[in-house]
């Protein structure tokens, strides 16, 4: 193999599997050792900058991260259930603990650089666009339909999950950086907003569309039937605050998950959750379906919905089909197994089986090509522009429903584009990250973060009495942890953007590295392709997702290989080295955002 | 040395040995060495050895005296029975150890200080008396513990950390081993485990005197240019002569060799030993031979590794004595003290 271009960031940013996980590549290692160190707001703005809305995400995020968590692969070994680090509910500690922060955040431009953006919804994609460019002196206008901002995080993610206060401050310290917010004013016409000359135009207006189930029964009985994320809205804005003793919710996504538990909340009592596919298969994350469990909600699998029963109009229930999950040629069928029908009685039903984009306002003749097969605008994935240049898409109206995270993932890229677009620049030719990998030295043995790894096993968050949370819609189920327990959950992380870094011109090939090692990473022998290689270290590097770093020669003419997967950041290679050859070096990444890079903003010019 | 202890967390691949140990559970408290000790290296060689024949580590006696070598039993095998010596008088501790106890598995680890000078005469006189032990010393040319002066092993000719030429002619451990009739004498170097593991294994599964001299450099007082005993120059002048496969009794044999490149010897335990011939003329198992073949390449300025000398036919300190086969320690009164009339008969066998 070749040696490893550590100058390349690539190589440490995917031992970051936190980081490189997340879409917006939060430096999670970096805010959780702030948190232990008891820093919450330092926590809260590393958060803040990276993924913009710190107190929703670590109450909602899907948590890419959580899953890629390298705690999670070492402690398997150990016997115990393997449990990452609860990354997103620390996020949430930084943003319960955190003092005022107000004055650490951007001030609003004291100078209009001429430029007029339009972002139309105001959910995380846009409100994210505005965030970024407002600062810079654009001058930054959101439209939303609702009075309030916030998209879909306020109207259908339900109060028992998110406290509206949060969306309340979340959205304030971006509209406070001198955004311009029309509320209650819904875009009808694509036409008429590009004709009141915005310079660029942000389209974030998610997947607002609700799928339905057209099956027999569903016009007989509509007074009972209900689409998900509209009867979501609806409890929201108060419309609707009673529901039926016995429901039913179809589908096995996150949406499914808050509908059933609010309709838990407003009189359900014999509320179920019914889906077509196998329990594993459900795309809901799966501590989504534990929360509803846990609140006495059955999930039953494996059912296709054949029928809504009614009488006289009024709904008396649902027949489905038994199946069995099979697949072949590694793709998925439900396959009935013959059973007879079941029926399960019911007053009401919840429709949650998915999300459709929708852009009946945009005339299709103005220069916006949509995709003739999927009706979905046509949209470069590393820009995010449409075929208008100065038309850009993000959050669920670019590429289909995902989530928060990505939304604003999609914010940062597209406001950089903008930046760049309307700075005269090509936006195919981004900046790339700032990256800093700087040595945790202090002493002999002495390093700047801790590393003494934790043996503790995952500590849950404590939850409001459930006697009491099942009777308010309002009451957070959640009570996020208190700083002690933060601190015992932020030890397990394993700081694995302390990077063991390897100098071969110092190397002595004294062995003291390979023999401390706890997880047996590090092997010295003679080079070899890859494949080869990987089955004859120390312990076999089995995990092709995760690189090897190898050196260049040292002195015998062999190469050290280290296996990046299970290493626990432990520092013991680099404290039983007597000549510095192995060091531990802080590698912090940071996405260009907009106004890096940008020669009008002149940021390039004072470096 | 580390502040932290070694984390309990291990590698998802570690394995379980016939008796359900890991290597892990083989290791003992973090090294308080310097970093990059060639003693270290040696430890971790201890425990895989250990841990590849599924040894129980309750029946491991690990007996040191006193220097950098002797502190390492602290590092390995933490569930094993262990004894820290006056400075010296390792070898005297070990037999009467086993003359009590035959049944353990004996481990002494010394130093060239503790074996080369203060404790020569016991050194020698475990030696010549067949004690079934594995002695393994770690050999660095310099009393690290004091601040590096020339130990008994040092060359003639080499240079200090400070600049001092050694005078004094070197005392050579495998040189009296085999004059002493040591029934298993083997060289190897702390930075070559492939060479040490087996040597280490095939020490343990023979029965009498077996002696390890392992290069081990002391990365803080002799690892500079001019040492002899330092990483660079070891790995320079590394005369090996043969490769150990042990292979334990009853193991499939599955590797074949071509006529005259292997040399095959079975132990009492029926463990084979089997070495890869990388110097052709050399014989294990002839020990004038191997005496003159470590002088003439000593006096070119080589270092030879590998196993220099096997008597498979050895026999120990225990059965020399004639004892026993009821380890002395379990033996009840009436057998320790068979009365009067036993007495007189012994009495008057002497008359």
């Amino acid at each position: 193999m070749q040696p490893t271009d550590i100058r390349n960031p690539a190589h440490f940013h995917k031992v970051v599997d936190c980081q490189w996980a997340c879409p917006a590549h939060t430096p999670v290692p970096e805010y959780i050792r702030l948190i232990a160190a008891g820093r919450y707001s330092d926590a809260y703005l590393v958060n803040w900058k990276a993924n913009v809305f710190p107190g929703i995400l670590g109450r909602t995020c899907d948590r890419p991260c959580e899953p890629a968590c390298r705690r999670s692969r070492v402690e398997e070994s150990a016997g115990n259930k393997p449990e990452p680090v609860a990354i997103c509910r620390l996020k949430r500690v930084a943003a319960d603990l955190k003092d005022d922060v107000r004055a650490h955040l951007p001030k609003p431009a004291t100078k209009w650089n001429g430029m007029r953006v339009a972002c139309v919804g105001a959910g995380p994609s846009s409100l994210t666009v505005a965030r970024d460019l407002a600062p810079l002196g654009y001058r930054v206008t959101v439209f939303e339909a609702d009075a309030k901002p916030g998209g879909f995080m306020r109207t259908q993610v339900p109060r028992f999950r998110l406290p509206e206060a949060v969306i309340d401050e979340e959205t304030g310290y971006i509209l406070d950086l001198g955004v311009e917010f029309v509320g209650g004013r819904r875009i009808e016409s694509m036409r008429a907003l590009l004709g009141e000359g915005y310079d660029a135009i942000f389209i974030g207006s998610g997947a607002p569309r609700g799928r339905d189930l057209d099956l027999p029964g569903r016009h007989q009985a509509a007074a009972h039937i209900h689409v998900g994320i509209d009867w979501l809205a609806s409890v929201y804005f108060g419309h609707v605050s009673r529901v039926g003793k016995r429901v039913i919710v179809l589908g096995g996504g996150n949406t499914a998950m808050d509908c059933c538990r609010s309709a838990r909340r407003l009189g359900g009592e014999d509320v179920k959750v019914i889906v077509r596919s196998g329990f594993d298969e459900m795309k809901a994350s799966p501590w989504e379906k534990e929360d509803a469990m846990h609140e006495g909600i059955p999930i039953l699998d494996c059912r296709v919905p054949k029928a809504f029963l009614h009488e006289g109009g009024r709904l008396v229930g649902m027949s489905f089909e038994k199946v069995r999950v099979e697949y072949l040629d590694g793709r998925r069928r439900l396959v009935p197994t013959g059973e007879p029908d079941e029926v399960h009685a019911c007053d009401e039903v919840l429709v949650a089986v998915g999300q459709e984009n929708a852009f009946p306002w945009i005339e299709r003749d103005i220069g916006i090509v949509f995709d003739a097969k999927s009706d979905m605008p046509v949209v470069d994935k590393l820009t995010l522009q449409s075929t208008l240049p100065h038309v850009l898409f993000g959050g669920d109206a670019a590429f289909g429903p995902k989530n928060i995270i990505w939304a604003v993932a999609h914010g940062h890229e597209a406001a950089l584009s903008i930046d760049l677009l309307l700075g005269g620049a090509d936006t195919r030719d981004r900046p790339g990250p700032a990256v800093e990998l700087i040595s945790q030295k202090m002493g002999i043995h002495e390093w700047s973060y801790d590393n003494d790894v934790s043996n503790d096993a995952r500590y849950k968050v404590p939850w409001a009495d459930p006697a009491k949370s099942l009777t308010s819609m309002k009451l957070e189920v959640e009570l996020g942890y208190d700083a002690e327990l933060a601190w015992k959950e932020a030890q397990r992380c394993l700081n694995c953007d302390v990077q063991t870094v390897f100098s071969d011109n110092l190397c002595i090939e004294c062995d003291a590295c390979v023999d401390i090692c706890p997880m047996d990473c590090i092997t010295f022998t003679h080079n070899g392709e890859e494949a080869e290689l990987r089955t004859r270290l120390s312990a076999p590097a089995l995990n092709v997702e995760q690189a090897l770093y190898v050196s260049a020669p040292v002195k015998t003419g062999r190469v050290m290989v280290k296996d990046e997967d299970v290493c626990l950041h432990c520092s013991l290679c680099a404290e039983r080295c007597p000549t510095g050859a192995w060091d531990m070096r802080k590698f912090f990444l940071e996405l260009a955002h907009a106004g890096d890079g940008n020669p009008r903003d002149g940021k390039q010019e004072a470096a | 040395m580390t502040y932290i202890a070694k984390p309990r967390l291990h590698h998802p691949s570690l394995a379980c040995n016939a008796l359900g140990y890991t290597r892990r559970d083989y290791e003992g408290r973090v090294s308080t060495l310097c970093a990059g000790c060639g003693h270290d290296s040696i430890s971790a060689a201890i425990v895989r050895a250990c841990w590849e024949l599924a040894i129980e580590p309750h029946r491991v006696a690990k007996l040191s005296g006193i220097g950098c070598s002797s502190k390492t039993p602290d590092y390995f095998l933490s569930p094993s029975h262990g004894f820290n010596t006056v400075h010296g008088r390792m070898p005297s501790v070990l037999t009467g150890a086993n003359l009590a106890n035959r049944e353990l598995l004996y481990l002494g680890v010394s130093g060239d200080g503790d074996s080369a000078s203060i404790g020569i005469g016991q050194f020698v006189h475990a030696i010549r008396r067949g004690v079934n032990m594995v002695y393994i010393v770690e050999n660095n040319g310099v009393y690290g513990l004091t601040k590096g002066q020339f130990s008994a092993t040092a060359d003639a000719g080499s240079v200090s950390k400070k600049g001092v030429v050694n005078t004094d002619a070197p005392l050579d451990l495998v040189g009296l081993a085999l004059q002493l009739g040591a029934s298993f004498v083997g060289r190897s170097f702390s930075g070559d485990k492939e060479q040490l593991v087996p040597l280490i294994k095939g020490a343990i599964a023979h029965r009498g005197a077996a002696i390890l001299d392992v290069l081990s450099p002391c990365v803080t007082f002799n690892n500079h240019a001019g040492s002899t005993k330092s990483y660079d120059y070891v790995r320079e002048h590394n005369d090996s002569i043969n490769r150990l496969d042990f292979i334990e009794p009853r193991a499939e044999i599955t590797v074949d060799y071509a006529p005259g490149e292997l040399i095959e010897v079975t132990q009492h335990d029926g463990s084979l030993l089997r070495l890869r011939k990388l110097d052709a003329a050399y014989d294990p198992s002839d020990r004038v031979a191997a005496m003159n073949y470590l002088h003439e390449r000593q006096a070119a300025g080589e270092i030879v590794t590998g196993l220099l000398y096997v008597d498979e036919g050895a026999q120990d300190l225990h059965a020399h004595l004639k004892t026993v086969a009821t380890p002395l320690n379990t033996l009840d009164t009436a057998a320790l003290c068979p009365g009067a009339a036993a007495l007189d008969r012994i009495n008057a066998a002497l008359r």
